[in-house]
Order: structure tokens, then C-alpha cells, then sequence
């Protein structure tokens, strides 16, 4: 079995965001990029899907500019095997949507059939938590999302899913499409050797036009603006003084 | 302008505040036709026709609808899509699920998690775990918008929407239900509590989160925790407050050991009022704390749930 792995290369979540002076977005100009975190979390459980025998090839695919090569790269040194890069944007700061994603996906999924898409279940910059469902929507697939455990048995998945109210777990077909949560699994790093391997893997660059998709936004940006700041509050000296400020606060 | 509002159901019964904030969110949008699904939602429909501001409600009960499995559910939602422009719901994990799914299917860009109405077209949402508000216009025919609860107060009680039953299409059968582990408790739920206390790795231990489980009981609160004590296997996934866990507001949020990574309060800076007790004064949960006290949690906690008594 083939798995497709859709990794999205985002601000590092130990960077501090800025919203550009213009409104348009967030500064992603000369800013620490990485894989998002979820999707790391995805490479992952393909890797082990692999180890245990259960799939023979990952393939890593990427969707924007082309620097997320970089991120083609760090998914192959972890242990993906080949990667496809599609081209869909020339400036950093051009987020491609979810729909947009899906449907480039779906041709890749079209062309590479995979027996299962495991992705990570948001990216921490739009925050959309989408392209999964989307995808799976478009190719009429069964999907289990924010999946904390899988388990694959022939031609259905076992799959647990983090819900509000605590565990849920559901039996899906195969194919299927699985956005993973973070306690799935712990990513490994890469090794250096496997970093210097990764060179070497095959990586495919394709673009959007080449799939027939149009990547023009849905959602037109309007504005972007920092959240309120909270007013200051201030630091009691014992635990006599909090009881008496919440109290007068009306808080309990 | 007619709104679908899909309405939050857990085993036949509705999730009122999570349903009504999300037709405070839709009101302005236009006339409100909820719709309750599931395995049972009979009774789910009679208690959304009572919310204000909703003028219809249709049930669709079908076994291939329970547990809100997103294949069945999305396949409704889209046959039932042509007489409206805006398909909207809260942003539970449920409508996380399935939203996304009918929008695909609809050819249209969701709209996740928004936290303000600006028009029928434009809507606010948080990105970068709440550190950027964008406003955003849909080109869309149809908007499918999930509504972030902890953003709109939950409408009133009191009105008297007819209530229909629908019939429901044949279930795709791409997956069935297998269990629901939920963890029983008496406390309030998180998402709609008036009062929240969390725990971080700060705690140290499951058996210490007991210190901050004796202090929400005595302030009737819920129990939240950081990423960072879920990962540490202090709490379970579901007590998550943070960008990839819950999003809360309540009247009064007490972070007990948290240091406050942005993921952290991203779901719960909105609060009315935040007590911090944290050992470290450098820690940046004191930036967005309206009470701070510099202290070590295990004297700290114990003494201020004997003094609220």
C-alpha cells in the first residue's frame, strides 16, 4: 500500500507573528520557517505504517512556493520516500486554500492511488482544519479525522478520534483519509545521514496549472489586525489578597 | 436569505449553548431554519424550536446519522443546501468534521471558526493561534461558516418554531460507529462553564491535578488543562484548552502552573477575568492575568479552596 502525505510549510510555532503594517497578512518575509507540526505527526505514522509492514512506498507531497521544497526535504530525511512539489504561488506570503489544496490533491490522488492520505489535522497559520475533509469530499472517500490511534485491518481502518466530549472511535473503508491529532504518535528528528540521504531521493516539481486547477482565493483577505490587548492586571502578594480582589471583583 | 443552521447533537439530545451562540452568530445573516440530525433528534428539534430567533426546525432521524458520522451527515446537510445561502454551525469537533465536507461538496470555501459577523459576506477570524484577526470576504455562492461559541452569548429561550420531519437519503456506508469513550462527569461543561481551572506541567503529576480538580469543584467550575500537562499525560485530550484544544470565555479563568505558551492562550484570553498562580514571575501568562500571584501552586491552591468556602 501507497501513502500520500500532504506536509505545509509554515512560520515556526516558536516564532512571534507580526501582521504586516498593510493589513494584508502576517510577515513571513525572512521569518523561521518549518513543517507544521501536525503534519510531522502525519509523516510519522507513515513511516511506522512502513516499519510494520503495513505500507511499501510514502510519498510527501507540498502545495505553495517553492521553497516548501525545504519541507519536501525534511519530510524525506525523516523516511518518506520521494516527494512532489507543486508550485501554486511565488510570494511567500500567498496562503493556497484548503479547497484549492484538495483539488490538487485529489489529482495526485488520481494519479498516484494511494491506499490511505494521512494529514495533519490543521496548520497552525490559517488554522482552517479543513483540507482533510475537503479532500476526502471530493474523492467521495470515507474520512477520520483528528485520529489519536489507527489501526488498519485489511480493507477497513480502526481509527480513535479526539471529540469534545472525550474519545470517539469509528470504523471506516480503506481508502481513506486520516488527519492526525497531536497525541497520535511523537515525530522522530531526522537523523544526520538520513538528512545527507535525503539529497539524493527523488522529488518531483510540478505546478497548479499542470493539475488544471485554479488557485485564485475564495476568501478575500480585508483586513488583518492584531487582537485587543488585555489591560493590564496586577500581581497580589498572597492568597488573603487574591480571595479579597476577586471577591470585589465580583469573580466568586 | 435563509440560514441552515446545523445544530449540535449529542446522543439525541441538543447541545443548547453551543446551538443557541451559534444562532446569535447567524441572526444578522437572515431567517434561521435549524437542523437537528442524528440517530434520535426528535426531541432535539423541540428544544432548538424554543431558541429565540430560530423560525423552523427540521429532524432528520436516520440510524446512518447517529454519532454524527461525517459522510451521512455532509450528504444531508447537501441535499437540503439549494434554499440557502449561508450553512453555518458551531465549531464543535462535530461541525469541524462535517463542515468542511459540505462546503467541498458545494464548491465553496469554509469559513472555520469565525469570531465576528461583519456581513452576509464578510466574517471575522482568528489565525496564528489567535495572535491575527483577519477579515474576510467569500466570493462564494454559498457560505458555509463554523461560528467560534466562546465569541457570541447564547440566544434566549422562548420561541415556538414549527417543527418538520425530513426524510433522509441512503447512508454512503463508508463508516459506521464503533464506541464513544466519554468520561463521566458532574462538573460543567468546558466550553459553556462560567468558571474554568486549569492545570499545566507546572501540577507535575495526575495525582496532583486533584489540587486543581478540589479547586474547581469548590468554585463549580469546569477543569481545563495546557497542551503541555495533556503531553505530559496529567489530563485527558478533552480537558485541552488551546489552539488545538478547546476555546473558552468564561466570567473567571484561573491557570494554575501554566506558563501561558501563545498555543495556551489562544483558548483563553478572552476571558472576563484571569487569575494566574505561577511559581515563575516571568512566566508571560502574568502579560494577559488580571490578578497574578507569584507562588508555589501546592501551598498556593490548598489555601485558596479552603478560603473560598
Amino acid at each position: 500500500m501507497k501513502v500520500l502525505v500532504p506536509v505545509k510549510r509554515v512560520i515556526d510555532y516558536n516564532v512571534k507573528v507580526r501582521v504586516k503594517a498593510d493589513g494584508s497578512g502576517v510577515d513571513l518575509a525572512n521569518v523561521k520557517m518549518s513543517m507544521n507540526p501536525f503534519d510531522e505527526i502525519a509523516v510519522e505514522e507513515a513511516i511506522r505504517l512502513k516499519e510494520a509492514g503495513k505500507a511499501d512506498e510514502i510519498v510527501a507531497v507540498s502545495i505553495g512556493v517553492k521553497q516548501s521544497q525545504e519541507t519536501l526535504r525534511t519530510a524525506l530525511a525523516m523516511g518518506a520516500d520521494r516527494a512532489i512539489l507543486v508550485v501554486a504561488a511565488d510570494d511567500v506570503h500567498q496562503d493556497i486554500e484548503p479547497l484549492a489544496v484538495a483539488k490538487i490533491l485529489a489529482k495526485v490522488v488520481e494519479e498516484e492511488q494511494p491506499g490511505i492520505v494521512l494529514a495533519g489535522k490543521q496548520a497552525i497559520d490559517n488554522d482552517m482544519n479543513a483540507t482533510g475533509q475537503m479532500l476526502s469530499a471530493l474523492l467521495g472517500w470515507s474520512q477520520g479525522t483528528f485520529a489519536s490511534e489507527l489501526d488498519i485491518e485489511g480493507d477497513s481502518a480502526k481509527i480513535t478520534r479526539e471529540v469534545d466530549g472525550g474519545l470517539q472511535t469509528i470504523s471506516v473503508k480503506m481508502p481513506t483519509i486520516v488527519t492526525v491529532d497531536l497525541r497520535l504518535n511523537e515525530p522522530r528528528y531526522a537523523s544526520l545521514p538520513n538528512i545527507m540521504k535525503a539529497k539524493k531521493k527523488p522529488l518531483d516539481e510540478k505546478t497548479a496549472a499542470d493539475y488544471g486547477v485554479d488557485v485564485t482565493p475564495r476568501l478575500e483577505v480585508v483586513k488583518t489586525e492584531e487582537p485587543p490587548a488585555r489591560a493590564a492586571g496586577i500581581v497580589v502578594g498572597s492568597v488573603d489578597e487574591l480571595v479579597e480582589k476577586l471577591k470585589e471583583a465580583g469573580a466568586v | 436569505m435563509a440560514v441552515l443552521l446545523l445544530a449540535e447533537v449529542n446522543n439525541g439530545e441538543l447541545a443548547m449553548d453551543a446551538t443557541a451562540k451559534a444562532v446569535t452568530a447567524a441572526k444578522a445573516l437572515g431567517d434561521i431554519t435549524v437542523l437537528a440530525a442524528g440517530g434520535s433528534a426528535a426531541a432535539a428539534g423541540e428544544a432548538a424550536a424554543k431558541i429565540d430567533g430560530v423560525s423552523k426546525v427540521l429532524v432528520a432521524e436516520d440510524a446512518s446519522l447517529g454519532h454524527r458520522l461525517a459522510e451521512s451527515t455532509a450528504a444531508l446537510i447537501v441535499g437540503l443546501a439549494d434554499g440557502y445561502e449561508h450553512i453555518v454551525a458551531p465549531a464543535t469537533t462535530d461541525a469541524k468534521n462535517v463542515m468542511p465536507r459540505v462546503a467541498a461538496l458545494l464548491d465553496a470555501m469554509v469559513i472555520s471558526d469565525a469570531s465576528g459577523v461583519v456581513d452576509g459576506s464578510t466574517f471575522e477570524r482568528p489565525i496564528y493561534a489567535g495572535n491575527a484577526i483577519q477579515t474576510v470576504k467569500s466570493h462564494d455562492a454559498k457560505k458555509v461558516v463554523t461560528f467560534r461559541t466562546a465569541s457570541f452569548d447564547a440566544a434566549g429561550e422562548g420561541g415556538s418554531a414549527a417543527v418538520e420531519t425530513i426524510s433522509v437519503g441512503d447512508n454512503p456506508g463508508l463508516s459506521s460507529w464503533v464506541e464513544d469513550k466519554v468520561a463521566a462527569s458532574d462538573r460543567p461543561e468546558l466550553t459553556s462553564a462560567g468558571v474554568v481551572v486549569s492545570g499545566g506541567r507546572g501540577v507535575g503529576s495526575e495525582e496532583d491535578f486533584k489540587l486543581i480538580e478540589s479547586l474547581a469543584d469548590k468554585l463549580g467550575a469546569a477543569v481545563g488543562a495546557s497542551r503541555a500537562a495533556v503531553d505530559s499525560g496529567y489530563a485527558p485530550n478533552d480537558w485541552q484548552v488551546g489552539q488545538t484544544g478547546k476555546v473558552v470565555a468564561p466570567d473567571l479563568y484561573v491557570a494554575i502552573g501554566i506558563s501561558g505558551a501563545i498555543q495556551h492562550l489562544a483558548g483563553m484570553k478572552d476571558s472576563k477575568v484571569i487569575v494566574a498562580i505561577n511559581k515563575d514571575e516571568e512566566a508571560p501568562i502574568f502579560q494577559v492575568a488580571d490578578f497574578g500571584l507569584v507562588a508555589d501552586l501546592f501551598q498556593a491552591v490548598p489555601e485558596l479552596t479552603e478560603k473560598l468556602g
